[in-house]
């Protein structure tokens, strides 16, 4: 201690504190922008929320309705896309993380998907729209899901790998140690150890589609009513795009309570996702 | 259940490379079945390296390749045709950091066992039980078997990857620095274990403590610089060794 040159630690603490004061300032700016947008959607959305709300289709200019149709819509093309997505990118990515050591595939691969989850979304809509919707010459949503799946991907398949990636070599040796054959060590041993993690993934790749517009609007488009999935379906992205895009009162009403719908909808998964992420590693 | 099949293994000219970097140079050793062979150097010495080729471990890696032999049950288990996952199966591993699966304790020993036996359900409690009684870890946790083994302490979980090694009945159990993270109190039931464990076992121990090596092992090994420099009963190595080098390690004069 008595070779402790007093203007270095000065130093040491002033860099400190500034890089503490900056990142302070950082948080708050991203705050400060955060409660921005849900004290504007609470404060314009929350009279929209009614029961009426969640029991009536969309309604036809001037008269009164509700977002049921479009809600439902949207858990169905989501939930829909991500059964279809999330086997997909669980497999992709264990690929990546366990199996594609060598060769050219996995490099391949992984430059691919980094593509893929940076593809703007409208892309991908126009895409199915040509390969899907044009081929059985109409909007529907099964076209709408299959849309939201290829967004699901890319996500999905980078957080299983990622997640695999922090599994300690340690544990897949002592795996193999006891004469584990690969599959059998991947799937009872790192899979498990990883699997918060890749639920997280899945989280986040649903709180992403749940507020998707552009992939939709070329595939599942909209619909006034109930629908199945054959038919063009009503979904709230595309509903808010509509209403609040046109003259009426009872719509921009009602795009403001959906608006606030998806906005809390996608704050929700976010926490669950960090609040899974954060548990200890008690199974 | 203590009739086992103990084997040994003979090493003969073992060459062993990572990449161009020559790590084992020409081993040639005998570990004996029943007996407990303690391997000590200094770090980087290629003790941890020659382990992990008698379950082939490093077969896990790309660029790490060995030459020569080593004889297990008459069988070269060098030879690209030898089938890894039952070598493995034969020659048990534990490692220096305790390395639980993230599943529960029963599960933890009962993977092992599961690869290659089917067992009925209660065949398969008994297992457990004798597994975890020989790891001395059975009083501890026999109340708690369906919970975590990551809920365990280091010493403890150190000993449930010991069960879990000990549960597939190997023929061979390594143990690579087994007790280096552990406290003393461990460390002493470790190696209290291995002393009760060589009657069924035969085991191969790689340690940086040589009071640990002088007080469990039959015979230890010196290794310097990738070259075994001299081999033989415990007792001879630490109170007249022949080579100069080993008197100097042992005696703390380097290393």
């Amino acid at each position: 201690m008595n070779n402790l040159n007093p203007s270095l630690y000065l130093r040491r603490r002033l860099i400190n504190h500034v890089s503490l004061i900056l990142s302070m300032i950082a948080m708050a700016f991203g705050l400060f922008w955060l409660f921005w947008i849900m004290y504007t959607l609470f404060s314009n959305g929350i009279a929209g929320l009614t029961l009426q709300t969640f029991t009536q289709t969309t309604p036809a200019p001037g008269s009164q309705g509700g977002l049921a149709n479009a809600i439902l819509g949207s858990l169905q093309m989501s939930a829909v896309g991500v059964l279809i997505g999330t086997p997909i990118g669980i497999l992709a990515g264990t690929y990546l993380a366990e199996f594609g050591k060598k060769g050219w595939l996995a490099p391949t691969t992984r430059f691919i998907n980094d593509i893929l989850l940076s593809a703007p979304s409208i892309v991908i809509g126009l895409f199915v729209f040509e390969i899907y919707v044009t081929q059985v010459g109409h909007f529907s949503g099964w076209a709408g899901s299959f849309a939201l799946a290829i967004l699901v991907i890319p996500v999905v398949l980078r957080t299983t790998e990622n997640m695999l990636l922090l599994v300690p070599t340690a544990m897949r040796e002592a795996a193999y140690a006891l004469g584990a054959p690969q599959w059998k060590m991947v799937l009872f041993v790192t899979l498990k150890a990883a699997k918060s993690g890749v639920a997280t993934g899945i989280l986040l790749a649903v709180a992403r589609i749940l507020g998707e517009t552009a992939p939709l609007l070329f595939t599942a488009l909209n619909n006034q009513f109930y629908s199945n999935m054959n038919q063009p379906m009503a979904n709230l992205p595309v509903v808010i795009f509509q209403f609040a895009m046109s003259p009426y009162a009872e719509w921009h009403q009602l795009a403001w309570a959906g608006a606030l719908l998806i906005g809390l909808f996608v704050l929700g998964m976010n926490i669950i996702a960090r609040v899974m992420l954060r548990q200890p590693k008690q199974h | 259940m203590s009739t086992q099949h103990k084997a040994g293994l003979t090493v003969k000219n073992l060459n062993f490379y990572y990449g161009n970097f020559h790590a084992l140079k020409n081993i040639n050793l005998e570990i004996l079945a029943g007996k407990v062979t303690a391997f000590i150097g200094p770090s980087g010495c290629g003790k941890s390296t020659l382990l992990r080729t008698f379950n082939r471990m490093y077969d896990l890696y790309p660029k790490l390749r060995a030459e020569g032999e080593i004889i297990l049950n008459g069988q070269n288990i060098l030879e690209s045709s030898v089938d890894l996952n039952m070598l493995r199966a034969k020659v048990g591993m534990v490692f220096q950091k305790p390395t639980p699966f993230p599943m529960s304790i029963y599960d933890n020993v009962a993977f092992g066992v599961k690869l290659y036996e089917t067992l009925s359900k209660s065949e398969m409690d008994d297992r457990i039980e004798w597994a975890l009684t020989k790891a001395a870890l059975w009083n501890e946790v026999k109340d708690k078997l369906k919970q975590s083994g990551l809920g365990l302490s280091g010493g403890q979980q150190q000993r449930l990857c010991i069960a879990r090694a000990v549960a597939v009945k190997p023929e061979i159990l390594l143990l690579d620095e087994p007790t280096s993270a552990l406290d003393p109190i461990s460390t002493a039931h470790v190696e209290e274990l291995i002393h009760e464990l060589k009657k069924d076992y035969t085991i191969a121990i790689v340690t940086h403590n040589m009071q640990q090596a002088a007080r469990i092992s039959d015979y230890t090994a010196y290794m310097y610089l990738g070259e075994m420099i001299e081999m033989g009963e415990t007792d001879t190595i630490f109170t007249a060794p022949k080579v100069k080098a080993t008197e100097d390690y042992i005696t703390g004069k380097f290393g």
